[in-house]
C-alpha cells in the first residue's frame, strides 16, 4: 500500500523505508524557526539542558524571526529581542533577522518563504502553532513548544507520531473573481470543526489547487491549525517550484503521495461553487455565508498577518477600497517589510497600492503581527475594548486581538474592505461586480 | 516535574470546551520570564484570566483560578470539555496552569500542540476522560485520579468515572519529560551537575 505525502516525509527523515499512521518516530530536522515570545524560554531551556556553552547542533539550520511584539515600548517585550539578539551574536547564527535592522522582516511564517527556507521534502518546525503554513511548499511543517525546540537545539532530532491524513479534494478550474483561498479553508473549518482535523494532516489537492498561487496555497495551510490540524499540505508543482527557485539554490527532493495511499477521509468541493464566508465570534468554526450575516455593525476593520497580511491580499483590498473611502477605522498591517515595500511599487490602475490606502481613509502599520494577537496594549489596532472587528486573521477566540469584550468577525480581505467601505458586513459581490462592469 | 504513578488529589476547578491558549494566558503576559523566581509568578496570577468570567469555575461560574492578589491556585485538578488548550503553540500555557499549582488536566480531547508541550515539558499531565465530564463535576470538589486503575475519583459526590490510560505517551510522562525520556534512552548525555 502507498503513503501519503506526509507519511513519505516522515519515513524519509526517520530512515524508514515506510511508516503508518500511528508510529512515533525520530525525525531529522532540516530547519527550526523561532521567535521573540518562544525563542528566549527555548534557549533558555537549551542552556540548562546542554549546558551554558553549548552549541546548537547545526547553525544553518536554525532560524530566529523576530515579530510579535516589535514596535512596543513594553520593556519586558524589548527584553525577549535583546535575548535573542545575544544568543545570535554569541552562537554565530547567520539566519537572525534583528529588530531595527535591514534585515528585519516581520511576520516569521511568511518570511520563511521570502528568506528560501521552505522546500520541498523537507521537515521544519516552529516555535509558532502557524508554522504548518509552510506545508504549501509540499514540504513536513508543524509547530512545537519551547522544550521541543531546545531539544532540537541540541540534538536535531524530534520525536513525531505519523497523523492519519484527511484530503481536500478540490474539483473546478478557476477561482471565482470575488472568492478567496480565506473563504475555501472558513468553509472547511466551519465544515469539520475546530478539532476535525486534530492530531491529522490536512492535504489540499485535486485538480482545482492549480487555480491557488503560492500565496493563496500558504492561506489555506497557515489554517489547518484552526481545524486542529498538525500540518497542512499540498504536493509541490511548478507553481510551488518556480516561487522556490526564486529564493534559494538550496537543493531538495519533491515528494508526492502515492495513488494508491490510504486517507483517513476525503472531502470535496467545487471551487467555482462556493461563495464568500465568515467565522462569527468567537471560534474559527462558527461560520456563515457573508450573505447571512449582511449588515452587522461594525466599528473596526484589519488587515494584516500571516494568513491575510500577503501581497495579493492587499491587491485584494485595494481593488474595492480604490476610489473609495471608509466608514470603519481600518488598519493596514503588511506581514514583512518586503510586502511593505511591495505596497509602494505594486500599483492598481497606476496608484501605489500605499496611496489608495491613504486616500481612502485607512491607517498603515509597521510589518509586525501587531494586532493579531493582541499584544501590549500598545500594540497597533489592538482592539482594547468592546469593538465590534472584522479581520483578516485567523483567530476570533475571546480576547485574541486584545479585549475580552471585543467581537471579530474572521473574513477574506475582499470582504473585510467591502465592509470598511460601507461600514457594515457587506459581501464582495456587490463591488467586485461593479468593477467588472 | 510530574510525579509517576502516584494518585494525585486536589481540587476540581471546572471548564467548558474549546479552552484555548489565549483564554488559557492571554497574549499580553507572554512578556515574563519564566526562568526568574519572581516574574514566573505571573503566570501563576494571571492563568486562565482570558476565560469570560461567568464560564471561569462551573457551574456557577464568576470564580478566577487563582484568587485576587494571590500567584497559587486553591484547585489543582482541571476538569474541562472538548479541545482543551487550542490555539497557539506557547509552552507559556501548560506552563502557567503548573506554576498556578495544577496538577492534573481531564478533558475528553486535546489540541495536539497543548498536549505535546504538557507531556515533553513535564509540566502536568493531560488525561483523556472517557466521557464528557464537565458537567458532572463541580468546581471546588474534592478529586483523586487513581493511575494505577485509571480511574477518576470525585470524594465528594462519591462517584468515579474511568479514565483512558496514557499510552504511547506514557513512558516519556513518567520519566517527566522529553529530556529525562532522552537521558535514560542514552540520547541526550547526562546532565553536568547544574551550579546555580
Ligand atoms: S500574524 Fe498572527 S497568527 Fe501569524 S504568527 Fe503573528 S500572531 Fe501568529
Amino acid at each position: 500500500m502507498g503513503m501519503t505525502l506526509t507519511e513519505k516525509i516522515l519515513a524519509n527523515h526517520s530512515g524508514r523505508d515506510r511508516v503508518s499512521p500511528g508510529d512515533n518516530v525520530w525525525v531529522d530536522v532540516d530547519v527550526l524557526m523561532t521567535h521573540d515570545v518562544c525563542g528566549p524560554p527555548a534557549i533558555g531551556i537549551f542552556k540548562h539542558q546542554f549546558g551554558e556553552d553549548a552549541r546548537v547542533w547545526d547553525k544553518e539550520k536554525l532560524v530566529i524571526i523576530p515579530d510579535h511584539y516589535i514596535f512596543t515600548t513594553d520593556k519586558y517585550a524589548n527584553r525577549n529581542v535583546d535575548i535573542l539578539r545575544a544568543f545570535a551574536a554569541d552562537q554565530d547564527l547567520p539566519y537572525f533577522y534583528d529588530v531595527g535592522t535591514d534585515s528585519y522582516k516581520g511576520v516569521c511564517h511568511v518570511a520563511l518563504p521570502e528568506e528560501g527556507f521552505t522546500r520541498p521534502g523537507e521537515v521544519l518546525f516552529g516555535t509558532d502553532s502557524h508554522t504548518c503554513t509552510a506545508g504549501a511548499f509540499g514540504q513536513f511543517a508543524t509547530g512545537i513548544g519551547n522544550t521541543d525546540a531546545a531539544f532540537i537545539m541540541g540534538t536535531g532530532k524530534l520525536w513525531v507520531k505519523v497523523p492519519e491524513t484527511m484530503r481536500f479534494v478540490f474539483e473546478g478550474k478557476k477561482l471565482p473573481p470575488y472568492l478567496m483561498a480565506k473563504d475555501i479553508i472558513l468553509q472547511i473549518i466551519g465544515d469539520i470543526g475546530t478539532d476535525g482535523a486534530t492530531y491529522r494532516a490536512m492535504e489540499f489537492a485535486g485538480p482545482g489547487i492549480k487555480a491557488f498561487t503560492m500565496e493563496d496555497r500558504m492561506t489555506l495551510t497557515n489554517m489547518a491549525i484552526e481545524a486542529g490540524g498538525k500540518n497542512g499540505v499540498v504536493e509541490p508543482d511548478e507553481i510551488t517550484e518556480e516561487y522556490v527557485r526564486s529564493r534559494t539554490n538550496h537543493p531538495y527532493t519533491k515528494v508526492y503521495s502515492d495513488p494508491d495511499a490510504k486517507y483517513y477521509s476525503e472531502h470535496y468541493y467545487n471551487i467555482e461553487e462556493m461563495v464568500p464566508m465568515v467565522a462569527k465570534p468567537h471560534s474559527p468554526d462558527n461560520k456563515a455565508t457573508v450573505e447571512e450575516v449582511e449588515g452587522t455593525w461594525l466599528n473596526r476593520a484589519y488587515i494584516g498577518s500571516c494568513t491575510g497580511g500577503k501581497l495579493s491580499d492587499f491587491k485584494a483590498a485595494a481593488e474595492i477600497l480604490h476610489g473609495n473611502k471608509v466608514k470603519l477605522d481600518t488598519y493596514i498591517v503588511p506581514a514583512t517589510t518586503e510586502i511593505a515595500r511591495g505596497l509602494e511599487t505594486e500599483t492598481h490602475f497606476g496608484i501605489p497600492l500605499i496611496e489608495i490606502f491613504r486616500e481612502a481613509g485607512c491607517s498603515i502599520g509597521n510589518a509586525s503581527c501587531a494586532a493579531c494577537l493582541g499584544g501590549p496594549a500598545d500594540t497597533f489596532g489592538r482592539l482594547n475594548s468592546d469593538e465590534v472587528c472584522i479581520s483578516s486573521t485567523n483567530r476570533n477566540y475571546p480576547g485574541r486581538m486584545g479585549s475580552k469584550q471585543a467581537q471579530v468577525y474572521l473574513a477574506s480581505p475582499y470582504s473585510v474592505a467591502a465592509s470598511a467601505v460601507t461600514g457594515v458586513i457587506t459581501d464582495p459581490r456587490v463591488f467586485i461586480q461593479e468593477t467588472v462592469i | 516535574m510530574t510525579q509517576a504513578k502516584k494518585p494525585i488529589k486536589g481540587k476540581a476547578f471546572v471548564l467548558g470546551k474549546n479552552i484555548d491558549t489565549d483564554q488559557i494566558i492571554p497574549a499580553a503576559h507572554l512578556v515574563y520570564s519564566l526562568e526568574d523566581p519572581e516574574e514566573r509568578k505571573f503566570y501563576g496570577k494571571y492563568a486562565l484570566s482570558g476565560v469570560p468570567a461567568a464560564e471561569s469555575g462551573l457551574p456557577k461560574g464568576n470564580i478566577p483560578l487563582t484568587r485576587e492578589g494571590m500567584t497559587e491556585s486553591e484547585f489543582a485538578i482541571i476538569v474541562a470539555s472538548d479541545n482543551f488548550g487550542c490555539g497557539s503553540s506557547r509552552e507559556h500555557a501548560p506552563a502557567a496552569l503548573e506554576i498556578a499549582g495544577i496538577k492534573a488536566i481531564i478533558s475528553p480531547s486535546y489540541a495536539r500542540i497543548f498536549y505535546r508541550n504538557s507531556v515533553d515539558g513535564g509540566f502536568l499531565i493531560p488525561f483523556e476522560s472517557v466521557e464528557d465530564l464537565s458537567s458532572r463535576i463541580n468546581t471546588g470538589d474534592e478529586l483523586e485520579i487513581d493511575q494505577e486503575n485509571h480511574l477518576l475519583k470525585n470524594l465528594s459526590q462519591n462517584t468515579e468515572y474511568p479514565i483512558k490510560p496514557l499510552g504511547s505517551v506514557a513512558d516519556i510522562v513518567h520519566a517527566g519529560g522529553i529530556f529525562e525520556y532522552a537521558r535514560q534512552n542514552g540520547m541526550v548525555p547526562k546532565r553536568k551537575p547544574v551550579t546555580e
